[in-house]
């Protein structure tokens, strides 16, 4: 099982998460058309690599921002999910 | 005839001769010693036919004796697939072979043999197929004679511990090289797991290593040594590593059960598995591997034959020889496949001592008697015309190995073929892994065992991988596989599959290996291939003329080695939550249903179950009832976004409503689909309190959270789900009900529709919400946990004059579906947007934002469906099934969702969703029911009950009412007693503190409120500082804290009087289940439950949150003068399940009942 090395936490197994899906950037709903809009709602980046997660800690209710290597299914990086953090993930 | 195959004693015997043993196999009585195995006892009785094969049943006997002897396994009265070459003796041990029709000397089985030309490779996909209507007999036949063994479902239950263990090195295999590994990485400092699938350590040692190497006999002793004494070695017998998961996880499957072992590092010290050679009749007792045959005579003095025919491709042979003739057993031949010019030293010597060596020759084929080996013909490899024939009773197969590399497969390690070796070996490796010994290609025994020391020193250091060195000398014929005319020359023995069977699936096309693997179903027995595959892949690879490594191999996955199903189960853990007022309902004959984890009354009483819920129902509508809904999930939300959050997350409007009202939430997600709804009320300007469905709390909740950080919201949240009880008090009674037990003004005026109010009722500090979910006047009431077991039994007090009655999910279901409430999940599903389920009006466009909104903008124009309401006959209600489809023209135009029989009504009613197309200006429509009939029903609008809510709005009579008058004694919920402890110094002793002061603080004004109470906070996340009296405050986030008061009763009361939530702070009086946990045995306990280290656990300075038993808890580990225990917290929903599943673990423990009731106990202080 693998383990996801938290800050705050240590390392803790993989099934102590719920995974919250790839961190994304909601274009702007009053501006986008429908098929912008709809490529948000369905689609999701399936392209192996680097893709940054999110990552929820049952025991805790801690939200965690994960960069995994989708190709080697390593953590690169795992931090206290903030607004500062997704802004960074969002442009990385 | 059965006689002594024993031999005389031997220095390295594992066997006791001062203990024999009795032992039955096939009802014959036998005798061998304690350290005997099954397979080794019937030798030495000289039984040599031990099994029948899988599909043609033939004779079979020991032929690797390395724990994959498949056509030899064995079932007891209580036990199948007995695998008899490992399996210890013991006493009064009854045994039968399995795959038998009859007795393995006359079993009917083999007239299959006759049916072989019927039998071709894939024959299933081939044969038996017309004429059809014959399919289903030979179906049942091939079903019947397939599988091996039967199961006997009345077997005795047994439950297995399942431990998670750490170590800093798991060495795999206490060989040579493993044992030198191991021993290293002790000196180096690290702890140290050391598993063998064999009884004893040593592996190859001694019975592959001549007596002249005592270097290895001496590694051997130090071993044994450190095993004995060292607590920082700790070694598994009888145990296999069962499969290698991320992280270096991986299953270790012991006699006692599975062990889950996390490791720092992993060597791999597997060995090699010795291969078959693949001739006519190689299959017969008495052919078998030169290994197994000192393992035989190493181990249990039992000689496999009397005189024997060595089958030889490598120097091991020639070992193998002369011991067998040094322990009396005749040498007929050496057959040696090489060529004159590239026998081994040792050859000449075999010649003095007058055993013929055959360079350049193999066997042709073995010839039968009485089923068994009676003699071989030999021929030149050049010539296989020109045989002799030798005879004898045993032939010893030394031709090659393959290593046991599964291991490293499932890890990622890449293998590749090294020619001059003959073996595929590991190139680069999975981090953290380590490979030495045999399974890297290393054979000498003195490189083996540097190799291996070098490798545990890397392996507790953490360095990399020490290179692959040494001879590059083939210890493996390249093609040990023979052609014969007759065939019956076995690749696989699992599965009965000969060379011909391959040849002809590669001819079919077959010819990819993962693809003759399937077909021809080599490797898929029992043994997995660990006897077949190499020699498969050097069949493949020659047929198709090309090399090993573009041959390739097939895929490696968990378990190596078959691991029990009550293993793999564990003690079965099924995590259950459960309402505070379980027991009461228990004791109101409640019949369970299961709703996710909750166990939920489904109705209540003895009778017929449609009797019952009906009862129920016309006490909500004529009197009075009572329901538990504390599993609706229910969320604090606090702050000054807080309506900003629910604006944005819900689909109605939040920002106009007054302090005191409460408004319906429907939240969709980002595609506009309906994924839950609730009440959210609001408590102050800046505090509301949210209701979610049962099922949707935990998703909600993580939602929310994460909304709060993306959007930046200053909102704190507190799930307080099971925190909080709630039921639901309805009927026209309910208001005369409660006024029994509260000062509230409960007239119209004071208290009206869709209000919500905080007040107390029976001196518990309650929230009440005026509801209409049933469609009777009622009354939602929310209570801390702790207080509901109290609360509903005062309520069911007062109700008694007007005939309450409880009330389960069923009655609720009909209740609602009369007022045309939906259901999320059951009249909505998966691609349901709220106007699919006519909802639209909850929709607020005027919104600036919400999760939804732009989706449900493209939606409002093209939905495809909507919901209607629909009658039928009263009689003809109970036909109709959810799910049932609604059919016109022909097609399918939609789908009952709901369907009841409302009594009050005098009909039918149900909820339909259809084609928005469809359902236009349509008052009929036809049902086609599960037995195919159609049934019309006309479609009604919905609420069916009371639609103008006139049930509501009547004059609420609550003048003259007494106050009941409460006893004292009214109990807490049985979880919340006073502090129990057992004996403390039992090996397991627990203890329930349920009652003891623990708050939750939580808000940015946490720390100064705390400081003023005089508290010394501490500065990181986890970190928990010791209070005197026993307590504890732990900081649990950003600004959240834990508070346990232990025996100081003031900071329990000052806490107590701040309980709510003021000025953005919320306190919070804990309901959690609170144990303490401890004895010299609670480390065993707590790693099979946890899969955390002991070692991260165990600071006192430190709070940790994790899953114990399947659920989340908190556990502060405490020490006092004499000892270290723990505080272990649940919400108290998992409460019993957490309090009855450490109970059951702890009476196993100590071997007698454990609980509240059944323990003597004393009271004692922490």
């Amino acid at each position: 099982m693998k383990l996801l090395n938290c800050p705050h936490l240590g390392a803790r197994p993989e099934n102590e998460f719920t995974y919250g899906g790839e961190v994304r950037v909601q274009p702007d709903p009053d501006t986008s058309s429908d098929a912008q809009w709809a490529d948000y709602v369905f689609n999701r980046q399936g392209r192996p690599g680097t893709h940054h997660e999110w990552w929820y800690h049952n025991p805790t209710g801690i939200w965690f921002i994960a960069e995994r290597d989708t190709i080697t299914d390593r953590f690169l990086r795992i931090e206290l999910a903030s607004p500062e953090r997704l802004k960074e993930a969002g442009h990385g | 005839m059965a006689s002594s195959r024993r031999l005389p004693r031997r220095d390295d015997e594992w066997i006791d001769r001062q203990s024999p043993i009795r032992f039955q196999f096939e009802g014959r009585e036998y005798e061998g010693y304690a350290g005997d195995t099954v397979s080794s006892a019937l030798l030495a009785n000289g039984v040599t036919l031990l099994g029948r094969s899988f599909k043609y049943h033939r004779p079979r006997s020991v032929c690797s004796f390395a724990n994959h002897d498949i056509n030899v396994m064995m079932a007891s009265a209580t036990q199948t697939h007995i695998r008899a070459d490992v399996t210890p003796l013991s006493e009064g041990l009854s045994l039968s072979p399995t795959n038998v029709y009859g007795s393995l000397k006359k079993d009917r089985g083999a007239l299959l043999q006759w049916l072989a030309p019927m039998l071709p490779v894939g024959f299933y996909y081939k044969v038996f197929h017309t004429p059809r209507r014959l399919f289903p007999l030979w179906e049942r036949l091939i079903r019947r004679l397939a599988g091996i063994g039967e199961v006997n479902s009345t077997w005795p239950r047994r439950f297995f511990s399942r431990q998670t263990l750490y170590c800093d090195v798991l060495v795999v295999g206490a060989g040579a090289s493993g044992l030198a590994a191991a021993l290293a990485a002790r000196e180096a400092g690290a702890s140290v797991i050391l598993a063998d699938e064999n009884a004893r350590p040593g592996g190859s040692l001694g019975e592959q290593t001549l007596a002249a190497d005592s270097e290895g006999a001496e590694l051997l002793t130090r071993a044994c040594a450190a095993i004995d004494e060292d607590e920082g070695l700790h070694w598994f017998a009888h145990s296999v590593v069962a499969g290698a998961y991320a992280d270096r996880w991986l299953a270790l499957h012991t006699p006692e059960g599975l062990k889950r072992v996390r490791a720092g590092s992993v060597v791999i010290a597997t060995g090699v598995y010795e291969q078959p050679a693949v001739f006519h009749n190689n299959d017969l007792p008495g052919v078998m591997l030169a290994s197994g045959a000192r393992r035989l005579l190493h181990r249990h003095s039992v000689a496999v034959c009397r005189r024997a025919v060595i089958l030889a491709a490598n120097d091991e042979a020639y070992e193998a020889a002369l011991e067998f003739d040094k322990a009396g057993i005749e040498i007929a031949a050496i057959v040696d496949l090489r060529a004159a010019n590239e026998l081994p030293s040792l050859a000449p010597a075999m010649e003095r001592r007058g055993i013929t060596v055959y360079a350049g020759h193999y066997v042709h084929e073995a010839h039968e008697r009485n089923r068994s080996l009676n003699g071989v013909t030999v021929c030149p490899i050049d010539e296989p015309g020109k045989g002799q024939t030798i005879s004898c009773d045993g032939l010893l197969m030394s031709v090659g190995w393959a290593p046991a590399a599964p291991l490293l497969y499932q890890a990622g390690a890449a293998m590749r073929f090294d020619d001059s070796r003959q073996q595929l070996l590991p190139v680069s490796l999975p981090e953290g892994y380590y490979a030495t010994g045999r399974v890297a290609g290393m054979f000498d025994l003195e490189q083996r065992m540097a190799h291996g020391r070098d490798s545990g020193l890397a392996a507790a250091r953490g360095e990399a991988p020490i290179a692959i060195a040494g001879a590059m000398r083939a210890h493996s014929h390249p093609y040990p596989v023979f052609e014969h005319a007759k065939g019956k020359n076995f690749v696989d023995l699992d599965e009965d599959l000969q060379l011909k069977d391959l040849i002809n699936a590669t001819a079919e096309g077959f010819d990819n290996i993962e693809l003759l693997k399937r077909y021809s179903t080599i490797g898929m027995g029992p043994s997995q291939g660990k006897h077949a595959n190499m020699n498969n892949i050097r069949i493949l690879a020659r047929r198709l003329g090309q090399g090993i490594d573009e041959t390739g191999s097939t895929t490696a996955r968990p378990f190596v080695h078959p691991v029990p199903m009550g293993m793999l189960a564990g003690h079965r853990l099924r995590p259950q939550r459960r309402t505070p007022m379980h027991p009461l309902h228990e004791l109101h004959q409640a019949v369970w249903m299961e709703t996710g984890h909750w166990l939920r009354p489904k109705y209540y009483g003895k009778g017929p179950e449609k009797e019952m819920i009906q009862a129920e129902v016309a006490a909500v509508h004529q009197t009075v009832g009572l329901i538990d809904v504390s599993t609706l999930g229910k969320i604090s939300v606090v702050g000054p976004d807080a309506v900003e959050l629910l604006q944005r997350l819900y689909t109605m409007g939040y920002s106009k409503m007054a302090v005191g009202a409460t408004r319906y939430a429907l939240m969709v997600d980002e595609a506009g689909i309906i994924v839950d709804d609730g009440i959210i009320a609001r408590l102050d300007e800046e505090v509301f309190y949210v209701t979610t469905t049962s099922s949707g709390a935990p998703a909600v909740y993580r939602e929310m959270q994460r909304r709060v950080i993306e959007w930046g919201l200053n909102v704190d949240l507190v799930n307080i789900t099971s925190q909080m009880a709630a039921m639901n008090l309805a009927g026209p009674e309910s208001a005369r009900v409660l006024a029994h037990l509260t000062e509230l003004d409960l007239s119209q005026e004071g208290f009206p529709f869709l209000r919500m109010k905080q007040a107390r009722i029976a001196n518990i500090d309650c929230m009440l919400m005026r509801v209409g979910f049933v469609g009777e006047l009622g009354y939602e009431i929310h209570v801390p946990a702790k207080h509901a077991y109290r609360l509903w039994q005062l309520l069911m007090e007062a109700g008694q004059e007007y005939g309450i009655r409880p009330f389960g999910v069923e009655a609720q279901r009909l209740l609602r579906l009369q007022k045309g409430h939906i259901i999320v999940g059951q009249d909505s599903d998966g691609t349901s947007s709220p106007f699919d389920v006519a909802m639209g009006w909850a929709i607020r466009k005027e919104k600036p934002f919400f999760i939804g909104k732009r989706s449900l903008a493209i939606l409002e124009r093209k939905h495809p469906y909507t919901l209607v309401g629909f009658s039928l006959e009263a009689s003809r209600a109970h036909e109709v099934e959810e799910c049932n489809l609604v059919i016109h023209a022909g097609e399918i135009v939609g789908r009952v969702t709901s369907i009841g029989h409302s009594a009050r009504l005098g009909r039918g009613i149900g909820l339909a969703m259809l084609k928005k197309d469809f359902a236009e200006d349509r008052e009929v429509f036809e049902i086609r029911l599960s037995d195919g009939r159609m049934l019309k029903a006309g479609i009604t609008p919905a609420p069916f009950y009371d639609p103008d809510n006139l049930q509501q709005k009547g004059d609420i009579e609550v003048d003259g009412i007494e106050p009941l008058k409460l006893s004292h004694s009214a109990a807490l919920s049985p979880l919340h007693t006073e502090a129990v402890v057992t004996d403390t110094r039992a090996e397991l002793w627990m203890a329930d503190f349920s009652a003891q002061g623990l708050f939750q603080v939580k808000g940015a004004g946490g720390h100064e409120f705390l400081r003023e109470l005089g508290i010394t906070l501490p500065d990181t996340w986890f970190e928990t500082l010791q209070r005197d009296h026993g307590g504890f405050i732990s900081r649990t986030g950003q600004h959240e804290y834990l508070v346990y008061c232990g025996r100081d009763n003031k900071l329990s009361e000052s806490l107590g009087g701040y309980v709510g939530i003021t000025q953005g702070l919320s306190v919070y009086a804990r309901s959690d289940l609170h144990l303490l946990l401890g004895g010299e045995a609670v480390s065993t306990l707590l790693s099979e439950l946890c899969a955390l280290s002991l070692d991260s656990l165990s600071h006192p300075a430190r709070i940790t949150y994790t899953q114990l038993a399947g659920i989340s808890c908190w556990i502060q580990p405490r020490r006092n003068d004499e000892q270290t225990y723990y505080q272990i917290g649940c919400d108290p929903s998992h409460g019993l399940y957490l309090y009855q599943t450490l109970s059951t673990l702890i009476g196993e423990r100590l071997d007698h009942s454990f609980g509240m009731d059944s323990t003597p106990t004393r009271r004692t202080a922490s």
